[in-house]
């Protein structure tokens, strides 16, 4: 098993527990948090991917990770805030019971 | 290139942006937007004497900066920025007189409840005309103009509740509309002639040598020179917003507008903007002056319309009653003799006079507010007098100007810029006429100006408000004061024995004469001037008013002619005959076509359109209808059955999108691997 | 090498699936924490050391602060965590996901071609970063400058309310 196998097995394998976390929980900061964790794998993918490229280009992946962790900042402010926004509604944060936006 | 030239865009920017805080200053925010209005002008004054110390290191340079500003087809369309003594001048002329007006406005606008607007638009004002004074490009200067013009309608509408202001709005916006037209035709046609709107642009600017060959050279029907037209389609641009005959109507009526508006706008600035303009395009104006054969030359046709001014506004303003409009009369006079002296090609003594000016005509309009202030807004002479003694401030510095404007000799600055004036006009070899009508206009200049101080100071009080006059605040007697010593002081920048404004703007030294070089000119001249004033003393000085009512003597004496005079040359009812009447007439025809001859086609095709339709939608019905029902009955049950598939729940979304991937992920494993 | 790779693997991994199974929220956030902290230390094996500082700056300091403060704020919802027979169903529904899709995954992570030559840890300092970001990716960064400044702005507004003048607004 090269260590670029490795790397990618466990990018997967967190990408996995983040969606398992998402998909089980009915708390909607933790299943913010899977979300967070997925894109954490992600990021682990663009780094090992840079680490083994055959030409490293000078900083692309850095330059990739940088991005989505801004991304990422910016989405679990404005995630947060629903949370708490919806926290004001319905007094809890179950995500089952947030369904009025249905069609 | 002078790098510091492209910061030039500093200040109309300045004043620009205190009109955006005043635009956004709410209604109590006086302090906000008059300070701000107030700072911005100390800034651009500022940056004016930076500016022109810069120009005149060099005083034979223009320093330009063109730029960019848009590309379209194959050029590019370029705007610049410009920078030479006239402009360095203007600039500074602009921002000093416009700051010590915003001063007075402090005390004027006091009591008015829009104060904090009547601030923004001063400042937009002050902005579009530095933008007029610094561009190097007609466009851009058109831009400033079209500007200010849109200024001086909000502000001389400001109390706008008042129909005979919002009249008067109207009217100095469509008459300068007229001329603008010109102007425009005039821009158009020269860009299409030359493809460039740039003064100057390193040899390709429309004001630099080769391209007034051209121009010059290029004949049109009847030996008419290229530049002749285009000079002469400006020139109607400066007409309008200079107040000269036939376009001078709007220029009294804009008194409506509050005091200090009428000093900064319609006395000192924005009308000077055509002088300002023909002097900035003067070697275009002059091209043609080397054909012989031309029927005309722009320079004979500004000279003739300038000497025209002068004279009607001069004698137009013996028999008004009214203070402001005295004024405003004096100021198309004034106006009319720049435009002789450029007419007779001494732009320099335009310039001269425009400068000197601004600044005795800005202290006369603003004694006058101060005197309006005062007197609880009663304007008219009659029911003035005897202020003397309550207001010693007003009173001296009005004085001032008024022996400035009439040019008195030696001390006050209006002598010297008139003479320069009148001895150019002496030297010009076409026609002795304007030179005439100059001398003319100077004796009833002292004659009027002796009555309206005569009126307005001496005596006793003619009606309560005068009686009860007071001193206006320091806020505004300073700014009087300070105009004052300008008014006298900046005559001998230019006097024969020390041409210092002469030799800057035309950046080649002007030899010193004697004093009295043209000594019989200049004696003929104050014989003239102490004839006005004595012969105004005799009328008016001699034997004051003693009521109200009293008959004006020179009514009892011609009576006729002062009626004739009153109405302003009966101008405006001659426009109500002729161009009101023909609109009308044009009006008549045009319901008439539009009723009978356009609306009769209309109305057939819509009869034919109607029975179309009526067929259509026989069809339709019938047949297409059926049809669609059913196609959208079917989507809307489409639509529910999704619908369903919107639970709300984000878990069922995430799950979906889980399985999609795994399935995805299946299938590129499988299939499409290799 | 991979020794400690497979560490830093073992770490994390274990580390998320505690947080994603525990019962109360704010252990859940704290191991989250840790596994944030792994993460960045494979950033620094694989030597993009700006990267890893980056992490820990803003998951390990930021993300993690704010969603306590968000667990402390919703705190009286703690009483809806019974689990309930709908609860394990979607449990186990969700381990069966996350279970196929890791089986997918690894089984094309090892019938691919991955093997590469071991090769040196790159370098990038940060000067090299500064000149990308500046340079070919200006646009992105003054982009994403614009996403954070709206992020920032909508959560405020979103968290803000109704106001504090009408208290008995929110349902």
């Amino acid at each position: 098993m090269s260590p670029l196998q490795l790397c990618v097995a466990f990018s997967s394998v967190l990408f996995a527990v983040g969606l398992t976390g998402a998909l089980a929980r009915s708390n909607s900061i933790l299943v913010l948090l899977g979300i967070e964790l997925m894109l954490n794998a992600a990021n682990l993918n663009f780094i090992a991917f840079w680490r083994y490229s055959p030409a490293p280009s000078p900083a692309t992946g850095v330059i990739f990770v940088i991005f989505a962790i801004a991304v990422a900042a910016a989405e679990t402010a404005v995630g947060l805030a629903l949370v708490i926004s919806i926290y004001r509604h319905q007094r809890n944060i179950r995500l089952q019971e947030a369904t009025r936006l249905k069609g | 290139m002078e790098p510091r030239v492209a910061y030039l865009w500093l200040i109309p920017a300045l004043p620009l942006l205190a009109a955006g805080v005043g635009c956004v200053a709410p209604r109590n925010g006086r302090r906000l937007a008059a300070g701000a209005a107030i700072a911005a002008m100390l800034g651009a004054l500022v940056l004016s004497c930076f500016a022109l110390h810069l120009a005149l290191a060099d005083p034979s340079a223009h320093l330009v900066y063109n730029f960019r500003w848009f590309d379209l087809g194959n050029g590019a369309v370029r705007l610049g920025l410009l920078l030479d003594p006239l402009n360095g001048l203007m600039c500074v002329m602009v921002s000093l007189v416009g700051l010590l007006i915003f001063i007075f406005s402090l005390g004027y606008m006091d009591a008015d409840e829009n104060f904090t607007r009547f601030f923004c638009f001063l400042s937009l004002f002050a902005a579009a005309m530095l933008c007029v004074v610094v561009a190097n490009s007609l466009l851009l200067l058109f831009i400033g103009w079209e500007l200010v013009g849109l200024a001086s309608y909000l502000l001389i509408g400001f109390w706008f509740h008042r129909p005979a202001a919002a009249a008067a709005a109207k009217k100095a916006f469509i008459t300068t509309r007229i001329g603008d037209l010109g102007f425009l035709l005039g821009l158009v046609w020269l860009y299409d002639t030359t493809g460039s709107l740039l003064l100057y642009d390193g040899g390709n600017g429309v004001l630099e040598s080769h391209v007034l060959g051209d121009l010059a050279t290029q004949v049109l029907a009847g030996g008419l020179a290229a530049s002749t037209a285009i000079g002469l389609l400006i020139f109607c641009g400066a007409v309008g917003k200079s107040g000269q005959f036939p376009l001078h109507v709007w220029l009294p009526d804009a008194m409506e507008g509050p005091t200090p508006v009428s000093a900064l706008i319609h006395a000192a600035t924005m009308v000077a903007a055509g002088v300002f303009l023909m002097a900035r395009i003067f070697p275009l104006a002059a091209a043609d002056q080397g054909l012989a054969a031309a029927p005309v030359h722009v320079l004979t046709v500004v000279a003739g319309i300038g000497a025209v001014t002068a004279l009607m506004g001069a004698a137009i303003a013996v028999a008004q009653h009214d203070l402001k409009r005295i004024l405003a009369f004096s100021t198309v006079s004034q106006l009319g003799y720049m435009m002789l002296a450029l007419g007779v090609g001494s732009w320099v003594a335009a310039i001269f006079h425009l400068l000197t000016h601004a600044f005795f005509k800005a202290l006369l309009f603003l004694g006058a507010g101060s005197v309006i202030h005062a007197a609880h807004h009663e304007q008219d002479i009659r029911n003035l007098g005897g202020l003397r003694s309550p207001m010693r401030a007003t009173y001296a510095t009005f004085s001032v100007g008024m022996m400035a404007l009439t040019g008195v000799p030696f001390v006050f600055s209006g002598f010297w810029s008139k003479e320069a004036i009148l001895h150019a006009a002496s030297e010009w070899n076409v026609s002795h006429l304007p030179l005439y009508a100059g001398l003319a206009g100077v004796v009833l200049t002292a004659f009027y100006m002796t009555r309206l101080l005569c009126e307005v100071f001496w005596g006793a009080p003619r009606s309560p408000a005068a009686a009860h006059a007071h001193e206006s605040p320091a806020v505004m007697t300073v700014p009087l004061v300070v105009l004052a010593v300008g008014a006298v002081a900046l005559g001998f920048l230019g006097t024969p024995a020390w041409p210092w404004l002469q030799s800057q703007l035309t950046g080649e030294a002007v030899p010193a004469h004697s004093l009295l070089e043209g000594g019989g000119l200049m004696a003929l001249s104050i014989v003239l001037v102490a004839t006005g004033l004595g012969a105004g003393w005799a009328l008016y000085g001699r034997r004051l008013r003693a009521t109200a009512g009293a008959d004006d003597p020179l009514a009892a004496a011609a009576p006729r002619l002062f009626a004739f005079l009153g109405a302003r040359m009966k101008l405006d009812e001659l426009y109500a005959a002729t161009v009101g009447r023909l609109n009308t007439f044009a009006a008549a025809l045009a319901v008439i076509l539009d009723r009978w001859v356009w609306g009769g086609a209309v109305g057939f095709l819509a009869r034919f359109g109607e029975f179309t339709g009526s067929v259509n939608r026989g069809v339709d019905e019938g047949g297409l209808n059926a049809g669609f029902d059913s196609i959208s009955e079917r989507i809307r049950g489409a639509g529910r059955a999704y619908s369903r598939a919107q639970t709300g729940e984000t878990h069922g979304y995430l799950r979906a999108l889980a399985v999609a991937f795994v399935v995805l992920a299946l299938l590129a494993l499988l299939g499409g691997g290799q | 090498m991979t020794a400690v790779l497979a560490l830093i693997a073992l770490a994390t991994i274990g580390t998320a699936a505690a947080a994603m199974t525990r019962r109360s929220l704010l252990h859940s956030v704290l191991l989250l924490t840790g596994s944030w902290v792994g993460v960045a230390a494979f950033y620094l094996w694989a030597g993009a050391e700006f990267a890893a500082f980056a992490q820990v700056l803003i998951y390990v300091g930021a993300i993690s602060m704010a969603l306590l403060f968000a667990v402390l704020l919703t705190r009286r919802s703690r009483e809806d965590f019974a689990p309930g027979p709908a609860s394990r169903g979607r449990a186990l529904y969700a381990i069966l996901a996350g279970a196929a899709l890791a089986g997918v995954l690894l089984a094309a992570i090892a019938r691919g071609s991955l093997a590469v030559a071991p090769s040196p840890v790159p370098t990038v300092t940060v000067r090299q970063l500064g000149g990308q970001l500046m340079g070919p990716h200006a646009a992105s960064l003054l982009v994403v400058g614009v996403l954070l400044t709206v992020a920032l702005i909508g959560a405020v507004v979103l968290a803000a309310g109704t106001g504090p003048g009408k208290p008995g607004d929110a349902p």
